[in-house]
């Protein structure tokens, strides 16, 4: 934070006043949950009430998010609140890591726990025939399918994120050096990678269900295989959304030299997404 | 504890400042003041105190007697299974959450939360779940009815109550995130120069570790009903063997996060616990460093012990004898907190107001229900003892006479600083001994119950079991009774019906910055922050 800007409100942690924000959207998640509720028991009403939903969340996330902007730019935020941003957006990157580990930590005890006990010497008399090998349907499925090879589309798609990563970086130093046009265009670069990383993410998906009959359907593999991809594919959305929305705002002349901090939480995201990814490549396509 | 300095004059931060809050009907819709949020999580947690509790009412109707009277089968499981989750949940969660809102600003000399505006979110988001899990009652089929615990496969082959449970258990996982992350900044953040970490106070410190707890499990168990809900509605296996899955690993998923949760719950009991005892003893707490520490052990644990909760569904040999060394494990940082208190009340000045009293029965209840956990850690034991009613007998005398009991004491302790009244000595100490009393007439007969081989979850049972199971379902409508007559003594507290003003520091024991401002706080406080010597 400029050292200048704020020095009317030096010692004094800003506390924002009444917002209809929150409100708005508990709202909406009200409606998403009916609304999902609603579509996945077959009810005529659950896709209203799920673009309501929808509707009142966006709504909810255009003006949140604006009021914080124009805070922001209205040099609100001292010192204190920068640093609090910065704890928020670590801990709440813990949280998503988290997530993300129960479904790892799924994927692990399959393949390591389930599989292999089914096809141990107390399973054999309900399934004589299953081998226990990976990947599988498990016993019960009749329906083979082939695993999604590493080396084509998910190979390409690693290179893409990881360079995605050093072309944010670019963006980033270039935004510190007060370089703002060069900034601008390495961030829309790296957005362009994250939008080619989920069409190459789409085709595969389409690949599988047409081309491998591979599927949600196809037993613990798909399972699992479309569970931690579709997981990450959304939260690369997200995070490039949230580049998107910096994007524009680097593009209305909002930042400075020091004061950015929404570019780098959404450089820590897409980072933290990055490395899901590594993750993922290597326990799901490769091993 | 902190030597924090008593001689801040009253009204030193807010002299200028006069006590205006918004009147409007809009207020506690769009609040961002720490203290009308605080406000809003006490009531909401009191109001599903009562809708939890009066489904327990309705399971020891049917319990009554033996053979089936009251409720249907059916809805006996669906009352099981929302009791539990509605009061984890609903009233106790929130009760700890409501207090941290009040108190931690006060306490840490921060002019509010951290995130004020996320801090509403948080809150608000509560009566969308709880419209969701009430509401669940009334759709065909029926709440979620296979235990609170919601293993596959009854939770998979459920009808849309499940479904409704599941969002609930997201949208309250999403309040408890944000709440954690906004408790952890304010303590990390927000403190008063001069507050170190080690002069905190231990309430602060309980909920620094118990929000770290909540951002480690609540995105698991957000995991595990997400996968419960793909392999309902849109053909995943992981749950099915058939699909080479295992109903097994929800279990361990779930209890990830299920035994943290326990802690949860019990480590700011155990801050609250932490401030009153000190405070009616007038000394410090023994041992503040070994607290601290004690309760960052028990968080460290609580994560590698998960699977206690499991020794029957056949876990190898070697992994019951690690789960049932590492449980024990929990009851060495445990009985350090156990020995501090006492050791704090040692040649301490002792007098026995109503929040020393809960906490009284706090130290010896929650202690009984240390000792039966202890009991059911050995695994040979617990295979017998598994989902009988010595379990529920058991985590009853964690659950209420630990954290309920000292939500109450909470309440007393700092109620006149939220209302500027004191409450009625009497009437509390009342409500002290017939709770207390109410409490082991229910929950200690169940001792004996599970030990004779009563299972839990079930609406009828064998002849031999209804002399104690007679005394239970009085006992415990002895105790809901009790706690009408707890609202009743708050309400008169907030009406000032005792005739009594607080003064800044009705307790002349207690320390700590939330008795340098006047009771009831003014709406605003700690705009600048005090210094800390």
């Amino acid at each position: 934070m400029g050292a200048s800007s704020h020095a009317s409100t030096a010692g004094k942690y800003y506390v924002p006043e009444s917002s209809i924000w929150p409100l708005v959207g508990s709202l909406s998640l009200l409606l998403l949950a009916f609304g999902a509720v609603g579509t996945m028991n077959k009810l005529n009403w659950g896709w209203w009430v799920l673009a309501a939903g929808t509707a009142v969340l966006l709504y909810m996330l255009f003006g949140w998010f604006g009021d914080v902007i124009k805070e922001s730019e209205a040099r609100l935020y001292g010192k204190n609140v920068d640093t609090s941003f910065r704890w928020s957006m670590s801990w709440f990157i813990f949280s998503e890591v988290m997530f993300f580990a129960a479904f790892f930590g799924a994927l692990g005890f399959a393949r390591l726990h389930s599989v292999p006990d089914l096809s141990s010497i107390d399973a054999k008399l309900l399934w004589p025939n299953f081998a226990g090998t990976w990947p599988t349907t498990g016993p019960y499925i009749d329906s083979p399918f082939t695993p999604m090879g590493a080396w084509g589309i998910p190979a390409i798609n690693t290179l893409l994120l990881l360079l995605s990563g050093v072309w944010l970086t670019l963006s980033h130093h270039a935004l510190i050096a007060n370089n703002r046009s060069k900034a601008i265009f390495w961030l829309a670069v790296t957005i362009l990678f994250g939008v080619v990383f989920l069409a190459l993410q789409v085709y595969e998906y389409i690949h599988a269900y047409r081309d491998l009959n591979l599927k949600l359907t196809s037993g613990i593999f798909g399972s699992t295989f479309f569970m931690l991809t579709g997981f990450h594919g959304f939260h690369v959305t997200v995070g490039a959304i949230m580049l998107a929305v910096v994007l524009v705002r680097l593009m209305r002349g909002h930042f400075t030299a020091q004061n950015h901090f929404a570019f780098e939480a959404a450089a820590w995201y897409w980072h933290f997404v990055d490395v899901v990814w590594l993750g993922l490549f290597v326990v799901v396509y490769l091993l | 504890m902190a030597s924090v300095p008593q001689d801040h004059s009253h009204g030193h931060d807010h002299s200028h400042d006069h006590d205006h809050h918004p009147t409007s009907w809009t207020r506690f819709f769009t609040t961002t003041n720490h203290k009308d949020i605080g406000t809003m999580y006490m009531w909401f947690s009191f109001v599903m105190f009562i809708s939890g509790g009066i489904m327990a009412l309705g399971i020891r109707a049917e319990l009554f007697q033996p053979g089936l009277q009251v409720v249907r089968p059916e809805l006996f499981n669906q009352l099981t299974t929302l009791h539990g989750i509605v009061m984890i949940f609903g009233a106790i969660m929130p009760a700890f959450v409501g207090f941290a809102n009040w108190m931690l600003p006060l306490q840490l000399g921060a002019p509010d939360m951290a995130f004020a505006r996320m801090n509403n979110w948080s809150f608000w988001l509560l009566p969308p779940a709880a419209i969701l899990l009430i509401g669940s009652f009334f759709v065909p089929g029926g709440a979620a009815a296979g235990g609170w615990t919601l293993y596959p496969p009854l939770s998979i082959q459920a009808g849309m109550g499940m479904d409704m449970m599941i969002f609930a258990v997201h949208i309250m996982g999403a309040s408890s995130i944000m709440g954690s992350i906004n408790i952890i900044t304010t303590i990390l953040n927000l403190r008063a120069p001069g507050m170190t970490l080690m002069k905190m106070p231990m309430f602060a410190w309980t909920w620094l570790i118990t929000a770290f707890l909540l951002i480690a499990t609540m995105p698991v168990l957000a995991g595990a009903v997400t996968m419960l809900l793909t392999d309902r509605h849109f053909g995943t296996t992981f749950f099915n063997a058939a699909g080479g899955g295992d109903p097994v690993m929800f279990q361990h998923i779930f209890w990830f996060f299920g035994h943290p949760e326990v802690y949860i719950i019990a480590l700011p009991a155990f801050g609250v616990v932490s401030q009153i005892i000190p405070a009616f003893s007038r000394k410090p707490l023994f041992g503040y460093a070994s607290m601290v520490y004690a309760t960052a052990s028990i968080a460290i644990l609580s994560f590698i012990v998960w699977a206690h909760h499991m020794y029957t569904t056949g876990l190898p040999a070697a992994g019951q004898l690690y789960f049932m060394y590492a449980t024990m494990l929990i009851a060495v940082p445990t009985a350090a907190k156990i020995f501090n208190w006492l050791a704090t009340m040692w040649k301490g000045s002792i007098t026995l107001e109503t929040p020393m009293l809960f906490c009284l029965g706090f130290l010896f209840l929650f202690t009984m229900g240390g000792f039966t956990g202890l009991v059911l850690s050995l695994t040979p034991v617990d295979i017998q003892l598994h989902d009988t009613y010595y379990v529920v007998a058991h985590f009853h005398y964690v659950m209420v006479a630990g954290a309920l009991f000292s939500a109450f004491a909470a309440v007393y302790y700092w109620g006149p600083k939220w209302t500027g009244w004191m409450y009625e000595e009497k009437l509390g100490k009342i409500h002290f001994w017939w709770s207390l009393i109410a409490f082991n007439v229910t929950f200690f007969p169940q001792h004996f119950l599970g030990l004779a081989g009563m299972p839990r979850r079930i609406p009828d049972y064998n002849l031999q079991f209804a002399n104690w199971n007679m005394v239970s379902s009085v006992g415990a409508f002895a105790f809901g009774i009790a706690q009408i007559f707890f609202i009743w003594i708050v309400i008169r507290m907030i009406r000032g019906k005792s005739g009594i003003r607080a003064a800044a520091k009705p307790w002349d024991g207690a320390e700590g910055l939330e008795w340098t401002v006047p009771s009831p706080a003014p709406y605003h406080t700690f705009e600048t922050p005090p210094v800390v010597k």
